[in-house]
């Protein structure tokens, strides 16, 4: 990971060519992550005026939400798709906007994305489960 | 007479801006402007022209915050107030006054693998390549590019990260992409991969904004882009 | 030299910070929203408690600054993705109106059913 992380012109030709790859991989993780994501905001958008349209209260909601199998896959869906997006395009972020470009960065943005996702699930299980 | 206002950048990196007061003339270019002061207020000062024309980019400069040439750039256009602004180019190291160093520019223009890797020798037969193609296409939307360094000052991702190629040399990288007769093509694709490379791009567009040519390399970056994920995900990067 | 805001002024730029501000504070916000939904976790009561809170006009109005941002990043986004994928051609450029066209009307639908 930390070859990876290393600046162009000082890594070395294979530290290079790992980053080329790494960064490669990163672009179509968020490119597929944000096709998933425009269906499911689009899905969420509409929930939500929905829900604020017919006021629904908190136990109106769960009564719909909650044993419903399709809703939970698709959040589930939904959480995972953000916890690859949203790490990547901070990381973006950080490295031009405060220089962090050291190894650091990717741990600590590895370490979000697994927050994200367990967060979500947990969310997801509290609205779906019950 | 009506004076023209002109606030010109002087010294290195750590300069100043000394005013100047030029007489207004009609179809005045801002290369006009600074040849007057150079020939006829301060012999001292340093630019770089050659053709004057628009053909060869070695007067691009910063006037009023965006990047130009000079000699295309009209003082009626873009004077505000009778006044203008005149700067070296962003992004680069400030050799004197209006000049920059252009080295690191061109450097990366060989690291993007912008050159051209023949593999035919004088003794075969010429190259066919359909004009229409849609390679050769997409490679003559860029090839008019003459290196003035332009987009390269007007793109932020390369104030933002030294090491991006900028938009310059992967729009040349693009061309040679789809050049047909290329024999590096996988060492360019890995060359031009990377947070230096295309994939910094965030597509801002300015430097398709002040290209004097209308090139768009944020177009050829976004090929790049394409062809760069087309050759991971066949594991050939 | 360094550039300032005159050599970013153009439509495209703004759409790059619109996008990029958009995502941080979507960013921001998440961690916020995955836990008011886990509240539900302790019952409907839990979550009833929470939904008046978000009630109040204050609430609502960022609520709807939010819808606000999530429509103006999706649609910012839609763009950027029919700028990488797709072949280039001149009628890209008014992408950018069409996507701000687009945000406005969502966030406009949500602010309307408030």
């Amino acid at each position: 990971m930390s070859g990876a992380a290393q600046g162009y012109a000082a890594g070395t030709a294979a530290a290079r060519g790992a980053n080329a790859k790494f960064e490669t991989w990163l672009w179509i993780a968020q490119r597929a992550s944000a096709a998933v994501l425009a269906l499911c905001v689009l899905v969420h958008l509409a929930t939500i005026i929905y829900a604020v349209h017919h006021s629904l209260s908190g136990a109106a909601i769960l009564a719909r939400t909650r044993g419903n199998v399709g809703a939970l896959a698709f959040y589930t869906l939904y959480v995972l798709a953000i916890a690859v997006h949203a790490p990547i395009g901070l990381r973006a972020l950080c490295q031009e906007w405060l220089g962090w470009r050291s190894a650091s960065l990717n741990w600590v943005i590895g370490a979000l994305a697994l927050a994200l996702f367990v967060f979500g699930l947990r969310a997801g299980a509290a609205v779906f489960v019950g | 007479m009506n004076m023209l206002r002109v606030s010109v950048w002087r010294g290195g990196a750590d300069g100043e801006y000394r005013n100047y007061e030029v007489p207004r003339q009609e179809s005045q270019s801002v290369l006009d402007v600074v040849t007057y002061i150079q020939r006829n207020i301060d012999p001292t000062l340093s630019y770089r022209f050659a053709c004057r024309v628009g053909m060869c980019g070695a007067c691009a400069m910063t006037v009023n915050g965006v990047a130009r040439w000079t000699c295309r750039t009209h003082v009626a256009k873009v004077a505000k107030d009778n006044a203008i602004q005149i700067a070296p180019l962003a992004n680069l190291p400030v050799v004197k006054d209006l000049v920059t160093d252009m080295c690191e520019f061109f450097d990366k223009w060989a690291r993007a693998r912008g050159r051209f890797a023949p593999g035919a020798t004088r003794k075969d037969a010429f190259a066919r390549v359909a004009s229409d193609s849609p390679e050769r296409v997409a490679a003559n939307a860029g090839i008019e590019c003459i290196g003035c360094g332009v987009c390269y000052a007007s793109c932020d991702v390369v104030s933002w990260n030294p090491d991006y190629l900028g938009p310059a040399a992967l729009n040349r990288a693009w061309t040679l992409v789809n050049d047909v007769r290329d024999t590096a093509q996988r060492e360019r694709l890995a060359a031009v991969a990377g947070d230096a490379g295309c994939h910094a791009c965030h597509t801002h567009l300015s430097c398709g904004e002040r290209c004097p040519k209308n090139i768009v390399p944020t177009a050829s970056i976004a090929g790049l882009k394409r062809a760069v994920a087309l050759a991971a995900w066949r594991g050939e990067l | 030299m360094r550039n300032d805001f005159r050599a970013r002024n153009h439509p495209a730029w703004w759409a790059f910070l619109v996008h990029r501000l958009s995502g941080l504070a979507l960013s921001l916000f998440l961690p916020f929203h995955f836990w008011a939904l886990g509240q539900a976790l302790q019952g409907e009561a839990r979550l009833d408690t929470l939904l008046r809170w978000t009630q109040q006009p204050l609430v609502k109005f960022a609520e709807a600054g939010l819808v606000l941002l999530l429509a103006a990043h999706l649609a910012g986004g839609l763009r950027l993705l029919a700028l990488e994928f797709l072949p280039w051609r001149g009628w890209q450029k008014s992408l950018l109106a069409w996507a701000a066209g687009a945000a406005l009307a969502v966030g406009l639908a949500f602010a309307l059913v408030l």
